[in-house]
């Protein structure tokens, strides 16, 4: 439950922003080249994010009224 | 009418009353089982139901006692047809016969059934299933709970789906019993934990496939309203059953299967790599766009720039061009000219008095002046005269000169 996942979002936001930039029409070469290379970058993160296979399956357990987290067996997956 | 006699046993209305009430008590006692419609439905404070039991053609009083209705599955109201099982009871003071309910379920419809229909009822009065308390699913959940038994096949297939079709998103299991006695108490905890928890994006409560009894939990109040009072979304997947549940209902969203609730996910997850896709493809069109743009104005600019030499060639084409014409206009100005030159001298050939010569007439004239003979009287012998002829001329000397016409000599 570490993983920073919540920009993506935003990311995907800001990414809209730079196409309807670029679409404008109104950038000089320069500036439209750095948007692009920004729009890339960004593309290319949330894609990372998306395919990231780090997961996690976990257990919630409750003692004395504190949560713990156990990882949970997935042996039996698969089995459709 | 029979007189009153002294010999005959004469009862109080007590004594009457209590003889019929174990007349009733003889027939009765063993409890009869009794159909009808439930009217003037009374609940008293003290937590008895009063009503009537009615038919077509007869009503029958009853009661059912605080001890015997905190039983009842279901709610009495006016109008249910119910089966009733009890004792016919004399009460005395109002000289009534009454029914003393112990047991009642409803007619044609179990009491679960007729329960759920109640409760659902009552749950949609109160809003719990209005579209407008019903939350968007966030834009992309990564942190999934399930509410669900973590032996069970709901959270096998759930796992496999998201393993397979969306690898990013990590999964916190809260296992419940998801059937039997104390279930629902566990489900409604189940999705309180993960909101007070507060860590997952959304919440799927699920089991899977069964029977309508093995699904029951999902039926509950306190089920309902846990989904409801979550502040985590909730999509409800409460296995492959016709009805909808009353967790269904509440969600903010419901499919019939773990592996739909699953599937909403990769979808989401699909649905913005798509977009992402599109997005990029979009960004490098507006490039290539700029670029365009860019290439054809420098076009355009390298040939709106022309040298001197340039302007000068198209000067001497222009005055080329010009001359040109002015030679054609010319040319034809001459032929034009000459045409009319050759038609004149065709009329003035044929006025030429030398042509009337040629058709064998002469012309004489003075040899010493050249002037035209008219007249004889002009002439003498020995004036030499010129003749001209169509084809040459001769000289010759008068010798005689006469008036008669026809007689001319040369």
């Amino acid at each position: 439950m570490t993983k920073e996942k919540q920009p993506l979002e935003e990311d995907i936001k800001k990414l809209q922003k730079i196409v309807e930039d670029l679409s404008g029409g109104k950038l000089t070469l320069a500036e439209a080249l750095k948007k692009y290379e920004e729009g890339i970058k960004l593309a290319e993160n949330c894609s990372q994010t998306l395919q990231d296979a780090e997961r996690k399956v976990e257990s919630l357990m409750k003692k004395d009224g504190k949560f713990l987290l156990k990882d949970f067996s997935e042996d039996e997956e698969g089995k459709d | 009418m029979p007189t009153l006699q002294e010999n005959k046993h004469i009862y109080t209305v007590s004594q009457i009353t209590l003889e019929i009430g174990v007349i009733f008590e003889n027939t009765f006692g063993n409890g009869v089982w009794v159909e009808g419609e439930i009217s003037n439905f009374k609940a008293a404070t003290s937590g008895h139901f009063y009503f009537s039991l009615k038919d077509s053609a007869s009503v029958l009083a009853a009661a059912m006692f605080v001890r015997a209705n905190r039983e009842l599955k279901f709610k009495l109201q006016d109008g249910i047809k119910v089966i009733c099982f009890g004792k016919i009871d004399v009460y005395g003071p109002r000289g009534q016969y009454q029914m003393i309910v112990e047991k009642m379920e409803p007619k044609g419809i179990g009491a679960r059934a007729l329960a759920f229909e109640q409760l659902k009822e009552k749950l949609l009065k109160e809003g719990l299933f209005d579209a407008a308390h019903k939350r968007e699913l966030p834009f992309m959940p990564f942190r999934v709970g399930v509410v669900t038994s973590g032996a069970g096949a709901a959270i096998r297939d759930i796992l496999g789906i998201l393993k397979k079709g969306a690898s990013c998103v990590d999964v916190v299991i809260r296992s419940v019993r998801v059937q039997g006695e104390g279930a629902a108490q566990e489900i409604a905890q189940g999705i309180e934990d993960l909101n007070e928890f507060n860590k997952v994006d959304v919440i799927i409560v699920s089991r899977g496939g069964g029977s309508t009894e093995d699904l029951w939990s999902f039926n509950e109040e306190i089920v309902a309203r846990a989904v409801y009072n979550s502040k985590i979304p909730v999509i409800s997947a409460v296995g492959h059953q016709i009805n909808t549940s009353l967790c269904d209902l509440v969600a903010d969203c419901f499919v019939e299967t773990p592996t739909a609730a699953a599937k909403i996910i990769v979808d989401k997850k699909n649905a913005i790599f798509a977009q992402l896709d599109s997005l990029r493809h979009e960004m490098g069109f507006s490039v290539s766009d700029i670029i365009g743009v860019l290439k054809n104005n420098l076009i355009a600019l390298k040939n709106s720039i022309k040298s001197p030499l340039d302007r000068l060639h198209e000067k001497a084409q222009v005055v080329d061009d010009l001359s040109l014409g002015l030679n054609q206009n010319m040319r034809q100005l001459i032929n034009i000219t000459r045409e009319k030159t050759l038609a004149l001298i065709h009329r003035l050939e044929a006025l030429s008095p030398l042509a009337v010569l040629s058709r064998g007439y002469s012309l004489s004239m003075f040899l010493a002046d050249e002037s035209v003979i008219k007249s004889p009287a002009q002439i003498k012998k020995g004036d030499k005269v010129k003749t001209i002829l169509s084809e040459g001329s001769f000289i010759s000397s008068v010798e005689e000169v006469s008036n008669d016409q026809r007689k001319t000599t040369a």
